[in-house]
């Protein structure tokens, strides 16, 4: 969005009444069609939870320790006439799978492809989160950081430059306070204007600065894109091949990547977490 | 002199991690790495675990863990990490 | 011609060797350096960091080696005191209304339409009445108790607790996190059961899993509260009573802690043996805690449905209670000849027949052990009183003492041992189903389900001989 266009949203929005609260039909699950899917994913303790009720209505409670979602929920919500689907992944702090939940984080984002998957951020501790949501824009485009805590960032004195970050990261950044029901319309805003293709993003890819690398990269993605159809994202599959990951190779050998997808573009959870 | 060793109140620079592989990782993903500065902020009544102030977070490692991380003592406060 | 899977392995294989077995740590680092750079152009400091200063003195008193355990001895205390002298008010106010005015009502109705006295009893006497027993007990204490522990939750003090009990912990070859699963346990076992899936390895969870049951459940309060005022608390001026009885309580709930330790200790060190897994434990900030938000979701959530789940458990069990009480064999009535038979193995453990049958109809939920152990106090006793609803006047704590002392026989070891079998028996049936869909194995659901029992049993004929020796007498 151009620096213009946020200042006309950011004085008019709160006015307007067509994509105010009211608006948000609040269905909890459904099973059955939707026009988006999308993914919260985050470190643990962040306000995921938080975000996922308010979104979907359910009054799951929410407590302030590591680990807490232990479920993995599903949801739904509609927005401006459309039906979305919320899929809350476990709270991981990568996705370079030590455990199982990175695993199943990791494989949402990377075969069931929702079509937006917003990583939850604390203010508090940007570096940290940072690293979970550069991970993730390795493997897909369309990403929203959710700045959420920024209510307790302001406590501790912490000023944070969301455009500046916007502009370094090459996706949406959208501060909220979740608990306190702040940021909620502007990140469905940008839920849906990143869904609909509305805003275009240009992820930061994180430079290796390894020219043996890059080829060695390079080389092995062909091959994965002429052995695989619909692989998501080769580069990213080539790196964890060359790191030796064990549940990338497993996959290769068994043929199952790019395999997940079932017909009408859901991944079970539970069949993943299964495997 | 590793992790474990370093008295409350200190604050030193990592140098290298000795763990393999899951622990590694793991130690990775809390934001231990060479260059990282922790302070050892907490003690447990017990003795054991003590709660570390790594990247502006507050974690608790346990002994047999913080053995494997190899610290140099920080003395120059500018070298620090902005606390939260 | 697109190479093969196997080919394709081989030379990421080779290409590996060449780059170097390090590139993890590389890319790792280049991600945290890349992170760092960012944050920093990004965050700025903002004058004073209010919150931080008081956040650190509050970790630094709550963790500190004199002020440490006290400060949670003493958060347990005015928990449990708070629980106890809060609810008594509107639990006599309850009673009064469900047990007193419903309850009269409803036998006024029954006499208008000339129900059968059968009927009048099996819906009235049993079912009714026990529902409402549960309401009026359970009700108020579950009411006070779960906001208070949300509040404590929310506020993000139960890190700091596993921080200062996890040396137990890992002495006891448990989880760090397992600390955090037995505090759940607190509030309702099952849940505390479905908590452990924040431990990954599955041996580490099965020792939270079967030790969740030492935890004393919401379920199991009201009984120990009850208890330890009428027997224990009772023996101290009245001034100091509700202490006394909030003392008792927490020493219950000290044991509990006690006896997870121990069976974790054992458990992994035998049946359970194994390495022990990566530990790290996050001490999130403190967070005010929104206080009304916290009352409604916590009156939701946890309060409602637990008391649906008591209501829906009391039901059938009165029906069950009043048939046994009514039904007669031989001349005893079916709960009579129960209790008679179980009596010799009750007295041994320092018990009696009647709460060990009490014990065996209370397998669907624990709230109803209390109402059910008086009615068949008074129905095996032949109080006349049993069928003409003196209930009513049970709500007053002292006769409730009266009743199990005069008619039930008790002394200060039943209460006593009540208190610990209360502590050390098997889990409630939805904790066992919750067990089942969680572990998938009738092995470790069975042990999990009889181990309790099976040390509540020794445990009570240890204390029962140790009494009997002391004091010289039956």
């Amino acid at each position: 969005m151009s620096a213009q266009a946020e200042a006309v949203a950011a004085k008019h929005c709160g006015a307007c009444s067509s994509c105010n609260t009211s608006e948000l039909a609040r269905l909890g699950i459904k099973v059955g069609g939707w026009d988006y899917m999308v993914a919260l994913a985050g470190n643990p303790n962040t306000g995921k939870s938080t975000i996922f009720n308010a979104l979907t209505g359910l009054r799951q409670h929410v407590g302030n320790w590591s680990g807490k979602t232990v479920r993995r929920a599903e949801g739904a919500f509609n927005y401006n006439s459309k039906k979305f689907k919320l899929v809350d992944l476990p709270g991981t702090y990568s996705l370079l799978s030590t455990s199982v939940d990175e695993e199943v984080a990791r494989d949402f984002v990377l075969f069931a492809r929702p079509d937006v998957t917003v990583v939850v951020t604390d203010a508090t501790q940007l570096e940290r989160n940072l690293c979970l949501a550069m991970q993730v824009l390795e493997i897909t485009d369309r990403a929203v950081i959710a700045l959420n805590l920024v209510d307790e960032a302001r406590r501790n004195g912490l000023v944070i430059d969301e455009r500046a970050l916007s502009r370094d990261l090459g996706v949406p950044v959208v501060p909220m306070a979740a608990r306190r029901g702040e940021g909620i319309s502007d990140l469905l805003r940008v839920i849906e204007n990143v869904a609909a293709g509305a805003y275009p993003t240009r992820p930061r890819r994180i430079k290796y600065a390894d020219a043996a690398l890059e080829s060695a990269v390079e080389s092995l993605a062909a091959q994965l894109v002429a052995a695989f159809n619909n692989l998501p994202n080769a580069r990213w599959v080539a790196l964890r091949l060359l790191e030796g990951d064990a549940s990338i190779v497993r996959a290769v050998r068994d043929g199952t990547l790019g395999a997940f997808k079932q017909p009408d573009g859901v991944v079970n959870l539970v069949q993943l977490e299964a495997r | 002199m590793t992790l474990n060793q370093l008295d409350v109140g200190l604050a030193a620079k990592v140098t290298k991690v000795h763990s393999a592989n899951a622990e590694r990782r793991r130690m990775f993903d809390l934001g231990i790495l060479p260059g990282t500065v922790i302070e050892a902020a907490l003690r447990s009544p017990l003795g054991d675990p003590v709660a570390y102030r790594i990247r502006n977070s507050v974690v608790a490692l346990r002994r047999e863990q913080a053995e494997l991380i190899e610290v140099q003592v920080v003395t120059d406060t500018t070298e620090r990490k902005t606390e939260r | 011609m697109a190479a093969t899977p196997a080919q394709i392995l081989e030379t990421a294989a080779r290409l590996r060797a060449r780059i170097g077995d390090d590139l993890h740590d590389r890319l790792t680092e280049a991600i945290y350096t890349d992170a760092e750079e960012i944050a920093n152009r990004a965050v700025s400091r903002n004058g004073q960091a209010r919150g931080v200063h008081l956040d650190q003195f509050f970790d630094r008193v709550l963790t500190s080696r004199i002020w440490g355990f006290p400060a949670m001895v003493l958060m347990m205390m005015i928990v449990f005191w708070l629980t106890i002298a809060g609810a008594n008010v509107p639990s006599a106010m309850l009673a009064d209304l469900l047990q007193g005015s419903v309850y009269d009502a409803l036998h006024g109705v029954a006499q208008t339409v000339n129900a059968p006295w059968w009927l009048k009893g099996f819906l009235i006497d049993g079912v009714y009445l026990a529902t409402a027993w549960v309401v009026s007990v359970m009700l108020p204490p579950m009411a006070i108790f779960f906001p208070l522990f949300t509040l404590l939750e929310d506020l993000g003090y139960l890190p700091r607790v596993a921080f200062n009990l996890d040396r137990l912990f890992k002495r006891a070859g448990a989880h760090g996190k397992q600390a955090l699963t037995m505090m759940m346990g607190y509030g309702c076992n099952a849940a505390g059961v479905v908590s452990t899936r924040i431990i990954d390895s599955p041996r580490e969870r099965l020792i939270a899993i079967i030790t969740n049951n030492f935890s004393i459940c919401n379920g199991r309060w009201p009984t120990l509260i009850l208890i330890g005022t009428i027997f224990i608390g009772a023996t101290a001026p009245p001034a100091l009573a509700s202490f006394i009885a909030a003392t008792s309580v927490v020493a219950v709930a000290v044991l509990g802690l006690v006896f997870t330790l121990l069976v974790s200790a054992v458990l992994s060190r035998t049946w359970l043996k194994g390495e022990a897994s990566s530990f790290s434990l996050e001490l999130p900030p403190y967070r005010p805690p929104q206080l009304w938000r916290t009352l409604y979701t916590s009156v939701i959530d946890r309060t409602l449905i637990v008391l649906k789940r008591a209501v829906i458990m009391a039901a059938p069990a009165g029906a069950v209670i009043w048939l046994i009480s009514n039904i007669y064999l031989g001349g005893d009535s079916i709960a009579g000849h129960l209790v008679h038979l179980l009596n010799p193995v009750g007295v041994l453990l320092g018990l009696n027949g009647v709460i060990l049958v009490a014990y065996l109809v209370a397998i669907p939920a624990n709230e109803i052990v209390v109402p059910t152990i008086l009615m068949l106090t008074l129905n095996v006793a032949r109080s006349g009183l049993a069928q003409t609803g003196v209930m009513l006047e049970l709500k007053d704590d002292m006769q409730v003492h009266q009743v199990l002392t005069e008619l039930g026989g008790w002394t200060l070891l039943t209460g006593v041992n009540l208190m610990l079998f209360s502590l050390l028996h098997n889990p409630c049936s939805t904790t066992i189903m919750t067990i089942w869909q969680e572990t998938r194995s009738l092995k470790w659901t069975t042990i999990a389900t009889l181990l309790p029992v099976v040390l509540g049993i020794a445990v009570c004929l240890i204390t029962a001989t140790i009494a009997r020796l002391m004091i010289g007498l039956i």
